[in-house]
């Protein structure tokens, strides 16, 4: 394991284009939980569907909301959202891999089976059916995305258990007296870090998509508060009359996506 | 002048797990038998050393005593608890992923039989960093930083770490050079005299077995071939394969120079 540091960091260009983004957007975020250029739910009847100006450096929408501010606001819940899923997907994939991958046989074996089965029922459906039953909210939102980022996690998390369970340094550290569980929280997790970082930092893009994906759909955050993806999906109709009040909203998603990818790609690199 | 055993294993029969097998195999198909009929003593405080060529049990063997492979028939008596063992590979048992201090202090951390505090770890660290010859600076290391002679007395500090009255050695000098090969040998010769324990040395080269061994133990197929004297057995070989063994380490001829 490589001891981290800064020189290291700004050697690899993914690590540093990477961070470059996710600090501008962090940037953002943090700007606008003290200031935004306007309210983000302030309608002007006078100003709809600006285009880029100085004044509205995004435009406005359809009820003359600044896209800027609402674009702040809305990063804000899609990195919140996006977040939540990652820790409920990746904290239960990553406790129900190493389990199922270190004790193995039949419980590895129909837990695997449900994993399958979970593999296989589409997020969305998933979504919708949790949604459907507990009502329109960003939780049931999360819980829905972290479900379905469970399987993901734990098949990758299983595969690394099953491959460092063999070693010699564990059976050396078993015959120590190690017992199970201290063994893999502490003896076999830090050695799969370096997957599971970057496999969590791809879950992030997977999450920041999937959200935008079912806010446009309708069952993320309700109006008039804004994410990424339902600003994306009001600002359809709009797509030909006022074409940055689709792209702005876009843009920062993809630049989201593009952060996580290269800091995850540099995570990968970095053994 | 008869010594009292630390370890009697008699009639071991080991098996292992068919990796092949189906849901539905017959049940003789599920184990493949790796050791036959294996009987021997290690006498307190003596050098056993177990030789003979790849895959003929030697491991699995080490894997009984110690407990890893439980699946076994016949007794293995112990007169102490916790046997300890050094593995065959120091590039593979060390955790990468932790520095060197930490690994020699786990087995004190997870001591059922006793606690140890803080200041008591840390002092029998610094002991058995004196006793595995390592400056103590190279505690804040992680094992990739060391070389393999270096890895290779870090897994033998770790296996003395709670003082065992049996240390196996599956085949420790086997993946390094031929200069650290005897730095290891003689730090294990000085061990063994200092701490008075007993060793089971296992090795596929009868020159570095000639070494160090009291009693010298051949297997082949999973069955000993032969168990003697080490000065005996070099001498006056009874089995065939023991004889060919000698040849192939270049023994026989060189007989009256040892």
């Amino acid at each position: 394991m490589n001891k981290i540091s800064l020189k290291k960091i700004l050697k690899d260009p993914y690590l540093v284009i990477g961070g470059i983004i996710m600090g501008l957007i962090l940037l953002m975020i943090i700007v606008g939980f003290f200031w935004t250029p306007y309210e983000p739910t302030k309608m002007s009847a006078s100003e709809k569907l600006q285009g880029i100006s100085l004044r509205h450096i995004m435009g406005t929408d359809n009820m003359g909301r600044d896209v800027f501010s609402r674009v702040m606001y809305g990063s804000r819940v899609t990195l919140l959202i996006a977040v939540g899923t990652i820790i409920i997907g990746a904290g239960l994939g990553t406790i129900i891999g190493s389990l199922t991958g270190y004790f193995g046989g039949m419980f590895d074996e129909v837990a695997m089976r449900i994993i399958d089965a979970l593999f296989a029922f589409p997020s969305i459906l998933l979504a919708l059916v949790i949604v459907s039953v507990f009502g329109v909210g960003w939780m049931q939102l999360v819980v829905s995305l972290g479900i379905a980022f469970v399987p993901s996690f734990a098949r990758i998390v299983r595969g690394e258990v099953l491959r460092c369970k063999d070693m010699d340094y564990i059976q050396n550290a078993r015959l120590q007296g190690v017992g199970n569980f201290r063994m893999i929280f502490v003896h076999i997790l830090p050695n799969i870090k370096g997957v599971l970082a970057s496999s969590i930092l791809i879950g992030f893009n997977n999450a920041v998509l999937a959200e935008a994906g079912l806010s446009y759909l309708g069952v993320g955050s309700q109006p008039p508060y804004a994410s990424l993806g339902r600003m994306l999906s009001d600002a359809q109709q709009y797509m030909f009359t006022r074409p940055s009040y689709v792209m702005c909203p876009g843009i920062v998603i993809v630049l989201m996506v593009l952060g996580f990818a290269f800091l995850g790609e540099g995570i990968k690199r970095w053994e | 002048m008869e010594k009292e055993a630390v370890l009697k294993v008699s009639n071991l029969n080991v098996f292992y797990k068919n990796r092949k097998r189906k849901l539905f195999t017959p049940k003789k198909l599920k184990k493949i038998q790796a050791l036959y009929d294996v009987s021997f003593e290690v006498e307190e405080g003596e050098v056993l050393a177990i030789a003979g060529e790849s895959g003929c049990g030697k491991s699995t063997l080490a894997r009984a005593i110690v407990g890893i492979n439980k699946d076994y028939s016949g007794t293995i008596w112990q007169k102490y608890a916790d046997p300890q063992m050094v593995f065959q590979d120091p590039y593979n048992s060390l955790n990468p992923a932790k520095k060197v201090g930490w690994l020699l202090e786990e087995p004190l951390k997870v001591d059922k039989s006793r606690k140890w505090t803080k200041d008591e770890r840390k002092k029998r660290v610094e002991e058995i960093m004196k006793e595995i010859e390592l400056p103590l600076n190279m505690l804040e290391r992680y094992p990739s930083q060391l070389s393999g002679g270096q890895r290779q007395r870090v897994c033998i500090g770790i296996a003395l770490m709670r003082n065992p009255k049996l240390l196996i050695a599956d085949e420790p000098v086997s993946a390094l050079d031929v200069t650290i090969q005897a730095q290891i040998m003689e730090l294990l010769r000085n061990l063994h005299k200092k701490l008075g324990i007993s060793i089971i040395f296992i090795s596929h080269d009868l020159r570095v077995v000639y070494q160090i061994s009291d009693h010298v133990m051949v297997m082949r197929y999973g069955k000993v071939v032969e168990y003697g004297k080490t000065k005996d057995v070099y001498k006056n070989p009874q089995a065939e394969y023991t004889r060919q063994l000698l040849k192939a380490a270049g023994i026989v001829k060189k007989e009256t120079e040892l």
